[in-house]
C-alpha cells in the first residue's frame, strides 16, 4: 500500500506552538480589554431577564472560539450559489470588525471545487439523476411525515435497498435519511452495556457518540494499526470488563474506509484477519469510500478483493458518492432484519424522502451500467482513480507534506501555523480554488491541513491550472515542509498518463442526458 | 535553550569549590545529602504505573495461558435470535404507490384516508411547495456534498434560518438535516456531565437520547404535573443551599414538549415559565408536533399559552410534520442558539439539509405565515369534532387520550370490548385498511422510558379532513369494536 506520513518536522512544530502561544497571549490582553471596557465588546451576552442564572458557557471553553477561531471565521462557512458540482459560484463576504459580522455585497467568486464531497460527480442539476428526482418529487412529494415502521415506507425504498444489497454483495440492506444518524442511533441496536467496541482514534464523530450511546466499553487503538488492535483484543478478551471480572460478550471493531482527514484507507485484509483469529465482529464505516475506491467502485472491500460477507456489519453514506443525501446498513438478512426491528431511526424518524431515494437510485444503476449512456459507470470511476492518482502526484513532486494512500480520493497536505492556514484559505478563493482548510478541534492542535476532494467531474485542465496556483502560494507562503524525496510512483504519474487511462473514454463529462423512461424512475431487478 | 548571563567578575574555580563544600553549615550537607539518596531510591522502585499492574496481583498472564483463555472464550452472536416481529416487520412492505396525502393510494390499488402520518396542514401534494422544490432541484441539484463548514452552506440555507427567526420572533435559527437529531444534538451541546436537567416522564425518544448523551442527572417529573416538578426544584434549591459552591457551576435545565406526541397533551408553559424564573432553571421546550398546530397563527406553544417567546431559552423543533419535508431547526437568542453551530454534532459533523427540502420548508414556512392561523384554527376544530364525537358516541368502546383541540390523539380498547394488546390494535388497523382508512399503531423501541403502559392507536387529524371521512373513521370504530365485544 503505498501510504505516505511524512512526521512534523521539529522546527515546523516549534513554531506551531509557538504561534499558538502567541495568539493565546494575545487573547488574553483583549479578553481583559473587552472585560475593562476599553474595547468594543461584540460578544453576545446573556440576555437580562437571565444573568441571575448558572452562565450557560465556562469563559475558558469559549476563549478558542472568541480569539481564535473568531478572527479568521471566513475561511469556513462559506455560502455557495450554485450546484456544488465541477465549478460553483462562492458568495462573497467581508467583515469590518475582524469576523464578528459578516456583509455580503451579492457578488460572487467562480472556483474550482476542491472542497465538496463529489467523489463521482453526481451532484449535477440536469441529466438522468436529476430527471428521476423531478419525476419522484412529482409522484410524492418531498416529504412523508411517518416511520418507516409506521406508514412511511414507499416503493421506491424497496428499490433502494434492493438495489444497494445487489451492489454491495450482501444479503440485505435497509436505508436512513440522515447518515450521522445511521451511525449514531443504529449502533445500540448491535451492541449493548457488557460488550466491547474496539475503535480506531481517528473515527468519525458519528461513530464516537454512536458507541457511547450504547453503553458498552470503548476503546481506542492506534490508527489503522492492526499490530496495536490485536493487543488490544488479546487484552479485552483475556482480562474482561475491568472491574467485575466477567468476559465481554461480543467484541465489535469499528473502523473506517477512508479516513476523511487523513486521506488513509483501512488495512482491512489484515483486520478481517484479526476479527476471524479473536471471534470479533466488524463495523465498517464506508462513507468516503463507497462508490470511491474498487475497481467497480464497491468500496474499499472491492478495493482489496476482499469478500462482503467478511465484514458483519456494511455502512456507508449516500452524500459522498451518489449525490443524494442518508446513510445504508447492508450485511446478512438476519441483521438487517434485527436493524429493521430495533433501529431508533426506523421507528420514530421520518423516512427517506422521495426525490432524494430516486437521485441515489439513478446514480446506483448508472454505476450499475443499467442506465445511462454505455460505460458511463467505469468512465466515472476511472477518472476519478486517475484525477486523484494524477493530482497527488503533483501535490508530492511539489515538495508539499501529502497524507494519504495513493488511491484515495481524499488529498489533504499539511500547513501546520494558524497564520498560514487563514492565508491559504483566503488566497487560495482569491485564485479561483475552493480548498477546505482544517484545524483543530478536527485535527490535533500542531497539524492544521488543506484538504483536496477530488471529483470525476474535475478536468485534467482543472487540475493543471490548480496545481499551478497551489505552486505559486506555497511558494509564497512556504509550506514546502517535504524533507523527502517524492514516492517512486510518482514519476509515472504524469499529464500523458493521465490522458493514456481516460483514451478509452474519450468523450468529455457531460451530463447524462438520456429520454427518461414514463415516471422517470429506475427500476434494478425489478 | 539556555541563556548563560556573563559575569565577568565571577569565575569559580574547582579550589573554590571544595573550600564551599567544607564552609557550609553541616544540616545544609546531611539535608542535600539526603535527597540525593532519595532520588537514587526513587530511580530504582518499582514504576506504578497502571498498565503494568494488570490482573491484580501484578502478574501477567504467560502467552501459553493467554492463548488458552482466548481459544475458550465464546462470544454471543451479533445480533441474537429474537424472534420476527412480523407486523412491524410488514410496514415495510406497505408501499405507497402515491403521495402519501390525505388520501394514499397502495399497490394493491386501494385508496386509503390517511389518519396516520403527521401531515397536519396538509401541506402534501401542494403545488406551490412542489414547484418551489422542483425549482431548487434544477438549479442546486439534489445533495449538497458537504457539511455547513465545509461548502455545505447554500443560500437556501441562510434564507431558511432568517426566515425561521424572523417566524418565531427569535435572534437566530440554526438548521439541523434531520428532525430526530435536532434535539439529539442540542441538549447535549449545553448540558454536560455535572449538570442536572428535569425530564417530563412521557418525553419523546430523541429527547432521551438527548438527555443520555449529555451524561448530566436526569430526573423525570410526573407528567404535565408542575406540582411535582416544584417539589423536585425546591428539593434540589434545598440541596444547593448547602453546597453552595457547587450549586454555583451546576447548570440546571427542564426539557418539555410542546405538544406531546406519545400523549396527545399540551404542557402548561405559563406555570413552567414561572418555575424557570423562581428556580433559575433554564427552559427547552421541543416543538416538533406543535409547529403549526397550536397558537393563534400557528407559531407554536408560546403563542398559545400567552408566553413571551423570550422567556423560552432554546425550541427545537422537527419540521417533518406540519412543513412536510425533512430537517429540523433550533431557534432561540444569539447567546443561546450560536453556539450550536461550533457544538451541535448533527450540525458540525453532518452533510447540511438538501437544498431542495430547505426550499420547500421555506415556501411551507411562508404558507403558514401568510395564512394567519386559517388552516391551524381549522385543525383545531375538526380535532376538537372528533374528540367530542369519539366521547360521545365511542365512549365504553374506545378510550381516548389527548387534549380536545390536539391532533395527535391515542385509542385504546375499553376493557369491555376486550384487551387492549399490540396484536389486538394491529388487527384493528388491518380490518381498517379493508375499511377504506389508514391508521397505526404507535411504535417504539424497548429501552424508550416515556411509552405508555399500554399500547395505542396513534391518530393524527389533517386539517383538510371532512366530516364524511371523519364520520367514516367513527362508524369504522364503532363496528370493529362492537364486533369484538361480541365474542
Amino acid at each position: 500500500n503505498d501510504h505516505s506520513e511524512e512526521p512534523t518536522p521539529y522546527i515546523e512544530a516549534i513554531v506551531t506552538y509557538i504561534s499558538y502561544v502567541l495568539l493565546a497571549v494575545f487573547g488574553h490582553i483583549r479578553d481583559f480589554l473587552r472585560n475593562k471596557g476599553f474595547e468594543a465588546n461584540m460578544i453576545a451576552t446573556e440576555p437580562d431577564r437571565t444573568k441571575s442564572f448558572v452562565p450557560l458557557y465556562q469563559n475558558f471553553e469559549s476563549f478558542f472560539t472568541r480569539n481564535l477561531y473568531r478572527r479568521i471565521r471566513d475561511c469556513w462557512n462559506r455560502p455557495i450559489t450554485t450546484c456544488p458540482g465541477a465549478e460553483f459560484e462562492v458568495m462573497d463576504r467581508d467583515s469590518p470588525d475582524y469576523g464578528w459580522t459578516f456583509r455580503y455585497p451579492g457578488s460572487t467568486t467562480r472556483a474550482v471545487n476542491f472542497g465538496s464531497y463529489n467523489y463521482l460527480g453526481f451532484a449535477e442539476s440536469s441529466g438522468y439523476c436529476a430527471d428521476a428526482a423531478v419525476a419522484a418529487t412529482e409522484m410524492y412529494g418531498c416529504g412523508v411525515g411517518s416511520s418507516r415502521t409506521e406508514v412511511g415506507s414507499l416503493n421506491i425504498h424497496t428499490q433502494l435497498e434492493r438495489a444497494m444489497a445487489e451492489y454491495l454483495g450482501t444479503e440485505d440492506a435497509i436505508v436512513f435519511p440522515m447518515g450521522f444518524a445511521t451511525n449514531a442511533l443504529n449502533m445500540a441496536a448491535l451492541v449493548g452495556k457488557g460488550c466491547c467496541i474496539l475503535s480506531d482514534e481517528l473515527n468519525h464523530s458519528s461513530l464516537v457518540l454512536g458507541s457511547r450511546l450504547t453503553g458498552a466499553t470503548i476503546k481506542i487503538f492506534k490508527h489503522n494499526n492492526p499490530a496495536d488492535l490485536e493487543a488490544k483484543l488479546r487484552e479485552a478478551i483475556v482480562y474482561g470488563q475491568a472491574r467485575t471480572r466477567r468476559p465481554f460478550t461480543k467484541i465489535l471493531i469499528v473502523v473506517e474506509g477512508v479516513y476523511s482527514m487523513e486521506g488513509s484507507i483501512v488495512r482491512l485484509p489484515e483486520i478481517i484477519a484479526l476479527k476471524k483469529r479473536y471471534q470479533a465482529y466488524l463495523y465498517l464505516d464506508e462513507a468516503h469510500s463507497i462508490g470511491a475506491l474498487g475497481a467497480s467502485g464497491r468500496g474499499v472491500v472491492d478495493y482489496y478483493g476482499c469478500d462482503p460477507r467478511d465484514v458483519d456489519v456494511l455502512m456507508g453514506t449516500f452524500t459522498k458518492s451518489f449525490g443524494g443525501a442518508g446513510g445504508y446498513i447492508a450485511g446478512s438478512s438476519r441483521l438487517v432484519q434485527h436493524v429493521r426491528q430495533s433501529s431508533h431511526s426506523a421507528i420514530y424518524g421520518a423516512s427517506m424522502p422521495a426525490p432524494v431515494a430516486a437521485q441515489i437510485l439513478t446514480a446506483l444503476s448508472i454505476l450499475l451500467g443499467r442506465a445511462g449512456p454505455p460505460d458511463e459507470g467505469k468512465r466515472r470511476l476511472r477518472q476519478l482513480s486517475v484525477n486523484a492518482q494524477y493530482m497527488r502526484a503533483r501535490l508530492h513532486q511539489l515538495g508539499l507534506i501529502v497524507y494519504g494512500d495513493r488511491d484515495s480520493p481524499v488529498v489533504p497536505f499539511m500547513i501546520f501555523m494558524p497564520g498560514k492556514v487563514a492565508a491559504f484559505a483566503r488566497l487560495s478563493l482569491a485564485h479561483g480554488l475552493g480548498i477546505v482548510v482544517v484545524g483543530y478541534p478536527a485535527t490535533p492542535i500542531i497539524e492544521a491541513r488543506a484538504r483536496i476532494c477530488l471529483s470525476a467531474a474535475h478536468s485534467l485542465d482543472m487540475i493543471d491550472r490548480s496545481v499551478q496556483v497551489i505552486d505559486k502560494l506555497s511558494r509564497l507562503l512556504r509550506i514546502r515542509y517535504s524533507r523527502r524525496q517524492p514516492p517512486d510512483w510518482t514519476r509515472d504519474r504524469t499529464r500523458a498518463w493521465a490522458e493514456a487511462q481516460l483514451a478509452e473514454f474519450s468523450r468529455p463529462l457531460a451530463p447524462t442526458h438520456v429520454a427518461s423512461s414514463a415516471n422517470g424512475v429506475a427500476l434494478i431487478g425489478a | 535553550m539556555l541563556i548563560f548571563v556573563a559575569d565577568a567578575d565571577v569565575s569559580w574555580e574547582f579550589s573554590d569549590l571544595i573550600e564551599a563544600i567544607y564552609s557550609a553549615p553541616t544540616y545544609h550537607l546531611v539535608f542535600e545529602g539526603c535527597l540525593i539518596l532519595f532520588i537514587v531510591g526513587l530511580l530504582f522502585q518499582h514504576s506504578f504505573l497502571p498498565s503494568k499492574r494488570r490482573g491484580g496481583s501484578g502478574d501477567r498472564l504467560s502467552k501459553a495461558e493467554e492463548d488458552q483463555l482466548i481459544a475458550e472464550w465464546q462470544p454471543e452472536p451479533l445480533v441474537s435470535g429474537d424472534p420476527a416481529d412480523e407486523a412491524l416487520l410488514a410496514s415495510y412492505q406497505r408501499c405507497a404507490t402515491s403521495q402519501v396525502g390525505r388520501s394514499v393510494t397502495y399497490s394493491d390499488g386501494r385508496t386509503l384516508v390517511n389518519f396516520a402520518t403527521g401531515n397536519f396542514l396538509d401541506f402534501i401534494g401542494e403545488a406551490r411547495i412542489r414547484d418551489r422544490a422542483l425549482a431548487s432541484l434544477r438549479h442546486y441539484g439534489v445533495g449538497s456534498c458537504g457539511p455547513r463548514g465545509f461548502y455545505g452552506t447554500m443560500d437556501v440555507h441562510l434564507h431558511l434560518e432568517e426566515q425561521l427567526a424572523k417566524f418565531y420572533g427569535c435572534e437566530e435559527a440554526v438548521l439541523y438535516s434531520y428532525g430526530f437529531s435536532t434535539i439529539a444534538s442540542a441538549i447535549p451541546s449545553y448540558a454536560k456531565r455535572h449538570d442536572i436537567i428535569f425530564a417530563d416522564e412521557r418525553c419523546c425518544f430523541a429527547i432521551q437520547q438527548g438527555l443520555e448523551a449529555s451524561r448530566s442527572k436526569i430526573i423525570r417529573f410526573r407528567h404535565n404535573d408542575t406540582a411535582h416538578l416544584e417539589e423536585l426544584l425546591q428539593r434540589q434549591a434545598e440541596h444547593d443551599r448547602r453546597n453552595p459552591k457547587k450549586a454555583r457551576v451546576t447548570r440546571k435545565f427542564i426539557v418539555v414538549e410542546g405538544l406531546y406526541v406519545n400523549c396527545g397533551d399540551i404542557c402548561p408553559l405559563g406555570e413552567l415559565v414561572k418555575l424557570k424564573y423562581k428556580y433559575k432553571v433554564r427552559l427547552f421546550v421541543e416543538e416538533s408536533a406543535s409547529l403549526g398546530t397550536l397558537g393563534a397563527t400557528g407559531r407554536g406553544i408560546c403563542e398559545e399559552a400567552g408566553v413571551s417567546v423570550q422567556d423560552v431559552d432554546l425550541i427545537a423543533a422537527g419540521i417533518e410534520n406540519a412543513l412536510a419535508t425533512q430537517g429540523g431547526f433550533v431557534v432561540g437568542t444569539k447567546y443561546v442558539v450560536d453556539h450550536q453551530r461550533l457544538s451541535g454534532l448533527g450540525y458540525c459533523f453532518s452533510a447540511s439539509l438538501p437544498p431542495m427540502l430547505a426550499a420547500a420548508a421555506s415556501e411551507a414556512l411562508t404558507m403558514v405565515d401568510e395564512m394567519r392561523g386559517e388552516r391551524t384554527a381549522r385543525l383545531k376544530s375538526v380535532s376538537d369534532r372528533l374528540h367530542q364525537r369519539l366521547l360521545a358516541e365511542l365512549d365504553n368502546l374506545w378510550s381516548v387520550e389527548g387534549a380536545p383541540m390536539s391532533p395527535i390523539k391515542h385509542l385504546r380498547l375499553h376493557r369491555c370490548t376486550g384487551e387492549n394488546s399490540l396484536p389486538a390494535l394491529e388487527a384493528a388497523c388491518a380490518a381498517a385498511a379493508d375499511a377504506g382508512l389508514l391508521l397505526t399503531v404507535a411504535r417504539y423501541v424497548a429501552q424508550d422510558l416515556g411509552q405508555p403502559a399500554q399500547p395505542s392507536i396513534r391518530l393524527s387529524v389533517n386539517c383538510n379532513h371532512s366530516d364524511s371521512e371523519i364520520g367514516s373513521l367513527l362508524d369504522f370504530l364503532k363496528s370493529y369494536a362492537t364486533g369484538l365485544a361480541k365474542k
